[in-house]
């Protein structure tokens, strides 16, 4: 512990040298204990991720069947569920104890959060290993898997749940004991939409654990389709936890990197309102092509409402790196249409993070999402290789990334250690998103021809009838295993100076932050957040489209390709056979 | 006053919005729309759509309809008695008929001659656990939940062979669950482009 630490106010804490925060002792040893277990769950489900690719790749299909489903599960739930969901309480505890300058209000109860949390996990990874339930991550019944592994996603569940409530708990006594100006930093804004999508997600998780629980000891029916439904309302709505902690880590280390400022409270906080608002509809493009439901339904639930969650994320996508250009304009890079981004620090890892996470979720990740999101598309997309493509694209280019990046930070800041191989470091992201570009790419091209997912064996040795794929395929999944080789070695080097930085690394005293520019970030060296003129001046521009015209050519590049996808999937869907 | 996304926003913060964010945000609802817009009117224009005939059905009802399929309209030998490959039964059903078809772990029965250009009502449903119908090589994806009956009015429009390759896991032997359907050209006319289907 550095700074000018003490027990003032109450509570144990010492003074952020950065920035100037007061950092609680239990929030920095809750966000490390949780750190710890996200890094553990990557390690195991990274692990498992190379299994599972060389498996697909056909040319290497270095698994047996039984073992390729049941790593396969240990891939998904590891993740998905464990890596994201540790990692996501970590922020939850910075965005509301350290950035609104607070203690942890239940320190006891937070760590029993944690507790659940861990025995969950084992619980689940002890039934997953022993092959006592090989039904991937969706468990979809009536497959069925031991009792115990129900169980313990309840309780990991449980436990997320408490962990959430101690972050709402957080807001009210921040409020009460006046340790912050004005309203919530954008960054705790979205981590409340967050937290409050979380507890949303695990009312379905509940709403569908226990009664498959009850199921599995032989209690009770679960009707399939119900179970597809209520659990995706889980597995879904899981996922907008996941944009929102992402989003907000996007204006996190837009402020870190480059001193990236908010253009306007007003839309990007509305823009999180909208995540909210729809969130229980996003269960329904699992099902557009199950018999459950009508078409009118999931015309109106597979688009949220018409889109506004769409809106929400292109609104998002474009004050997030208009935040940048702002931000870098006003610190003096005018020059030209793309000055702001030359001039950028694509050497600090948080920035380069930063700028694939937004780029790949969108470009990539985004369009293929509402494009396979369609209701009548989606005929052409469902369980194809196209869907991992897709969201490989998202949640790991998208989300994991970003949480890469911020770490890169995390472990200065909270952690107080410098970073360890940090030539390393810096091109980790590169390889990780740069990798996860191709794999996603050739993955959701492969599924173009149908190829299916979650599938040992695409060459059908031994089946009743033969099938044989365009010689694309083997092209495009031996791409596929190359890129996700890629990806696995930026994952590798993410854990290598992570462990190394936190467990072996060299301290990194206060105030001696300029001593050390070849192990720690840029942004900490040069803090832009603190260059930005204090004003409500605009930098001058010459363009008419405003003050950040090179974001206003980079959203309508994006535009242009998003429509020209979309577009092209209705006239391949159009050569399908006649369905209605 | 200019500030980062983790300070906290000072004052008066929900001033009017940048013109260009303004431009953005109307662009990216206009495109929404288009988004939703398209679905209700591929609805009424598009030939593909996965709305069909839904209904519950417990599995074994369902299993006796595949039956009762196969003794109407099951493809005989000079000896009257059914025709096998694989062991599943080998049905060429009319025109305009009811098709069933079950998935089982690990087959999907029967198997189909169709003919191109006409209209079938085909019934997917599942004895087990769910499965996936996946139409090789024209890539057209549609969800077996067991308990529900999905009637799809289909018509084939293009000749050949044809594989259901599984693509929803469905237990170890999920990989070699594959089925068959044969297209013949009978010469029927194409059916409109345009239309027709809901
Ligand atoms: C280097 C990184 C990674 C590689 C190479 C990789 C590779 C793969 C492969 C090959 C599959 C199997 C696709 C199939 O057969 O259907 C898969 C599935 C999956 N991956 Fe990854 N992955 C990586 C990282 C991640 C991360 C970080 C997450 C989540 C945060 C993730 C979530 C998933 C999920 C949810 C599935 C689906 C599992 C299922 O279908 O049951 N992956 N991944
Ligand atoms: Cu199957
Ligand atoms: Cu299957």
């Amino acid at each position: 512990m550095t700074g000018d630490g003490g027990v003032v106010g109450r509570w144990a804490h010492r003074i952020c040298p950065t920035t100037g925060l007061k950092v609680h002792t239990q929030a920095d040893r809750l966000i490390r204990a949780h750190a710890v277990v996200a890094t553990v769950s990557l390690l195991i489900g990274g692990i498992a991720a190379i299994l599972v690719l060389l498996t697909r790749w056909q040319a290497v299909h270095l698994l047996d069947a039984v073992w390729f489903y049941r790593i396969l599960t240990v891939h998904g739930m590891n993740m998905l569920i464990f890596f994201i969901i540790f990692f996501e309480m970590a922020i939850l505890i910075f965005a509301g104890p350290v950035l609104l300058n607070c203690r942890v209000p239940a320190v006891k109860t937070t760590w029993a959060g944690f507790g659940l949390m861990v025995v969950g996990m084992l619980m689940v990874e002890w039934m997953m290993w022993t092959g006592q339930a090989d039904v991937l991550f969706t468990s979809y019944v009536p497959l069925r898997a031991e009792p115990p592994f129900y169980l313990g996603v309840i309780l990991f569940a449980v436990g997320a749940l408490i962990t959430t409530a101690v972050f709402m708990a957080t807001l009210v006594v921040a409020k009460r004991e006046k340790t912050y100006e004005g309203s919530v930093p954008l960054v705790t804004y979205g981590g409340i939409t967050a937290a409050i999508i979380a507890i949303i997600t695990l009312v379905h998780g509940a709403a569908i654990y226990i009664p498959t629980f009850l199921w599995s000891i032989g209690v009770m029916n679960v009707d399939p389709q119900i179970y597809r439904l209520v659990w995706w309302g889980l597995g879904h709505s899981s996922q907008q936890i996941n944009v929102a902690a992402m989003v907000a880590v996007w204006y996190m280390l837009g402020g870190l990197t480059v001193g990236a400022v908010v253009l306007n409270e007003k839309v990007s906080r509305t823009a999180f309102v909208l995540y909210i608002g729809f969130i229980s509809m996003a269960s329904a493009h699992h099902l557009l092509v199950d018999p459950g439901f009508g078409p009118a339904w999931k015309i109106w639930n597979t688009s949220y409402f018409m889109y506004m969650a769409v809106l929400a994320s292109m609104v998002h996508g474009f004050t997030v790196p208009a935040g940048m250009e702002m931000g870098m304009r006003l610190r003096g890079f005018t020059q030209g249409l793309f000055g702001w981004l030359r001039k950028a620090p694509w050497g600090d890892p948080g920035f380069s993070a930063l700028v694939f996470s937004v780029t790949v979720f969108g470009f990539v990740g985004g369009i293929t999402g509402v494009t396979f999101g369609t209701e009548q598309i989606n005929i052409i997309a469902h369980n194809t290789l196209r869907i991992p493509g897709h969201f490989h694209a998202t949640v790991v280019s998208g989300t994991a990334m970003a949480f890469m990046g911020v770490t890169y930070y995390v472990i200065p800041l909270i952690f107080r250690k410098r970073i360890a191989f940090f030539k390393l470091a810096k091109i980790q992201p590169y390889l990780f998103a740069g990798g996860m570009l191709v794999f996603s790419m050739a993955m959701t091209f492969a599924g173009t021809f149908g190829v299916p997912r979650r599938h040992w064996d695409v060459t059908f040795q031994g089946a009743a009838y033969t099938v044989e794929y365009s010689p694309a395929v083997d092209l495009l999944l031996a791409i596929t295993a190359i890129g996700g080789l890629i990806a696995a070695l930026g994952g590798g080097i993410y854990i290598l100076v992570t462990v190394v930085s936190v467990f072996f690394g060299k301290p990194l005293p206060a105030g001696r932050e300029a001593e050390f520019a070849d192990s720690i970030p840029q942004g900490l060296l040069s803090q832009p957040w603190a260059q930005i003129p204090k004003t409500e001046e605009e930098p001058e521009s010459p363009w008419k489209i405003g003050p950040v015209p090179g974001t206003m050519v980079l959203v309508f590049i994006f535009l242009a390709a998003f429509i020209t996808y979309y577009f092209a999937n209705w006239k391949l869907l159009s050569f399908a056979w006649k369905v209605g | 006053m200019h500030h980062t996304g983790f300070e906290s926003a000072q004052g008066v913060w929900w001033k009017p919005a940048h013109k260009s964010e303004k431009i953005w945000v109307a662009i990216a609802f206009a495109w929404c729309m288009v988004l939703f817009a398209m679905m209700p009117l591929w609805h009424l224009r598009g030939g593909q759509n996965p709305s069909g005939i839904r209904a519950r059905v417990e599995p074994v009802a369902f299993q006796d309809r595949v039956n009762e399929f196969v003794a109407e309209y099951g493809v005989t030998d000079a000896n009257g008695s059914q025709v096998l490959e694989n062991g599943i039964p080998v049905v060429q059903p009319p025109p305009g008929s009811d098709v069933y078809m079950m998935g089982r772990m690990w087959a999907w029965t029967p198997v189909l001659f169709l003919e191109k250009n006409a209209q079938y009502t085909l019934h997917l449903s599942s004895f087990d656990v769910n499965h996936g119908f996946n139409l090789y090589p024209f890539n057209v994806n549609f969800q077996v939940v067991p308990g529900y009956d999905y009637g799809l009015r289909v018509t084939p429009t293009q000749e050949g062979e044809f594989r259901i390759v599984c693509n929803e896991f469905c237990g170890i032997g999920h990989h070699l669950m594959i089925g068959r359907i044969f297209v013949e050209d009978t010469g029927l006319p194409a059916p409109g482009s345009e239309g027709g289907a809901q």
